[in-house]
C-alpha cells in the first residue's frame, strides 16, 4: 500500500472521528477465554471465547475452542474455532448454527442508527473453512418496532486457507432512532451464519437495511451436514465508516478488563474459621468484582475445595460485589475455597 | 435472549425479603439477581408471564 493510500485512509478514518478505540468489537483476536472449550450438544447461547457465542439449533454435536491457527503474518495469536464433531444428517426447517456477538447500545449510539445521519460501518476479519462455499453474515436491529436486518455474503474462495474479508454497510436511516435504546441493553447483533434448513432458504437480500426475513440468509445446510466442516475467525473490527483500518490490536489486560464487564471467573475463592459453631451460616467471602459489571451477575459455584462446610447460597449480590454463604458443620474448623462465575452478558 | 431451558426457580430471602431466584438453568444452578438487566431474570420473568415457569416461594 502506498503512503499516500494509508494517508488517504488515515483521513477517512479521521472524518469517521476515530483515530483510537476504532474497534467497536471486544476481544476480536479471540484472545481471551474465561469459560474454556465447549463441546457436545452445544445449548444455544453457549459462550467460548469470550464475547462470541454459538446460537443454533441443530441434533450435530460441536467442538468449540480457542485455537493457535492463525493467519501467518498478521500478528494474531489466537482464533475462534467451530468444528462439527458429529453431523445433523436430517436437517429440519428451523435447524441452524452461527456465531453471533452482542454489541452494548451505549456503545454503539454513535451510528446515528436510524436517523438521516446515520453513520457507515465497516466490517473486516480473518477467516479459514474446511468447505470452499459462500457465507452469509447478516447485522439485526431488535431494537426497532420492526426488527431490521442487513444481509452480506462472503466467499471462501479456498478450503483450509485463511482470508481477509471486508464488507461495509450503509448506514440505516430506517428502523427506530436507536438513540432512544436502553444504553446497557444489546439490540445489536452481528451474525455468522454457517448453516440453515428451509426456514433459512429461498429469499433475496437486497445488501441494505430491510425488515426482518430470515429465509433472506439464502443459506446451504452443507456445514451442517458436513462431519468436521470447521469455521475459524479472527481479527474482527467493526469500525464507523468505509474504510477497513488495520485491526486495533490491544492489549492482553485491556482485552480482559473489557470482557469482564459481562463475565467474571474467579477460579478461587477463600473462607475459613476455627472454633466455629455447627449449623451456623457465615460468610466465606465478599468479593469485589475486577470491574462493574454491565448488570447484577448471574452467579454460580465454580468447585475447589472445601471442609467441615457447605454451599448456602449467593448473597449481596450487586454490580461490584459477590458474596458468598455457607453452612457450617465442623465444630473446630472449616474451609471453602470454591470460586465462582458472575454473568451479566447481554 | 436465546432460548434457555429453566427446570426449577425459588426465590431466596434475606431479612424477609426475596433478593434472588436459586434455578436449574440449562441443567446447571444459577443464583439469578432481581435485576431486569439481567438476561436470566428477563428470560425468567418472560416464562414466568408466558404460564410455563412457578417461581416457588422462599423457605
Amino acid at each position: 500500500m502506498s503512503k499516500a493510500r494509508q494517508l488517504a485512509d488515515l483521513g477517512n478514518v479521521y472524518d469517521d472521528g476515530a483515530l483510537s478505540n476504532r474497534n467497536l468489537i471486544i476481544n476480536g483476536a479471540m484472545q481471551v477465554v474465561q469459560r474454556g472449550d465447549q463441546t457436545g450438544v452445544i445449548a444455544n447461547g453457549t459462550y467460548f471465547v469470550d464475547r462470541f457465542f454459538y446460537s443454533g439449533v441443530d441434533e450435530g454435536t460441536w467442538s468449540l475452542s480457542q485455537s493457535t491457527d492463525v493467519p501467518s503474518g498478521s500478528g494474531f495469536s489466537k482464533s475462534a474455532k467451530m468444528e462439527i464433531t458429529t453431523a445433523d444428517s436430517s436437517i429440519d426447517a428451523p435447524d441452524y448454527a452461527q456465531l453471533r456477538y452482542k454489541v452494548e447500545n451505549q456503545d454503539i449510539k454513535h451510528i446515528l442508527k436510524g436517523t438521516s445521519d446515520a453513520k457507515q460501518l465497516t466490517l473486516s476479519f480473518w477467516v479459514k473453512s474446511s468447505l470452499a462455499q459462500e457465507f452469509k453474515f447478516r447485522i439485526r436491529d431488535n431494537y426497532s418496532s420492526t426488527t431490521r436486518q442487513i444481509i452480506k455474503s462472503y466467499t471462501v474462495a479456498s478450503a483450509n486457507t485463511w482470508q481477509k474479508v471486508t464488507m461495509t454497510f450503509d448506514g440505516d436511516t430506517g428502523g427506530d432512532d436507536f438513540s432512544g435504546s436502553t444504553d446497557t441493553d444489546g439490540n445489536i447483533t452481528l451474525e455468522w451464519m454457517l448453516g440453515g434448513g428451509t426456514n433459512f432458504q429461498g429469499g433475496t437480500a437486497s445488501g441494505s437495511w430491510e425488515d426482518f426475513d430470515q429465509t433472506k440468509y439464502d443459506a446451504t445446510d452443507t456445514f451442517l451436514t458436513t462431519v468436521n466442516s470447521t469455521f475459524y475467525i479472527t481479527g474482527v473490527q467493526l469500525e464507523v465508516g468505509d474504510t477497513a483500518t488495520p485491526f486495533e490490536h490491544r492489549s492482553y489486560g485491556d482485552e480482559l478488563a473489557r470482557c469482564q464487564r459481562y463475565y467474571v471467573f474467579v477460579e478461587r475463592g477463600r473462607g475459613s474459621a476455627r472454633g466455629s459453631a455447627t449449623g451456623a451460616s457465615q460468610n466465606a467471602y465478599s468479593h469485589c468484582l475486577p470491574v462493574e459489571m454491565r448488570a447484577v451477575p448471574t452467579c454460580s459455584i465454580y468447585s475447589v475445595g472445601r471442609s467441615g462446610c457447605s454451599f448456602e447460597q449467593f448473597v449481596n449480590l450487586n454490580k461490584q460485589h459477590v458474596g458468598v454463604n455457607v453452612n457450617v458443620t465442623s465444630t473446630s474448623y472449616w474451609f471453602f475455597n470454591d470460586g465462582y462465575t458472575a454473568d451479566a452478558e447481554l | 435472549m436465546e432460548q434457555i431451558t429453566i427446570t426449577s426457580a425459588q426465590y431466596i430471602a434475606e431479612d424477609g425479603a426475596n433478593t434472588s431466584i436459586r434455578a436449574t438453568i440449562d441443567g446447571q444452578e444459577l443464583f439469578v439477581p432481581l435485576d431486569p438487566a439481567n438476561r436470566h431474570y428477563a428470560e425468567i420473568m418472560r416464562q414466568v408471564e408466558a404460564g410455563t415457569l412457578t417461581i416457588q416461594e422462599a423457605e
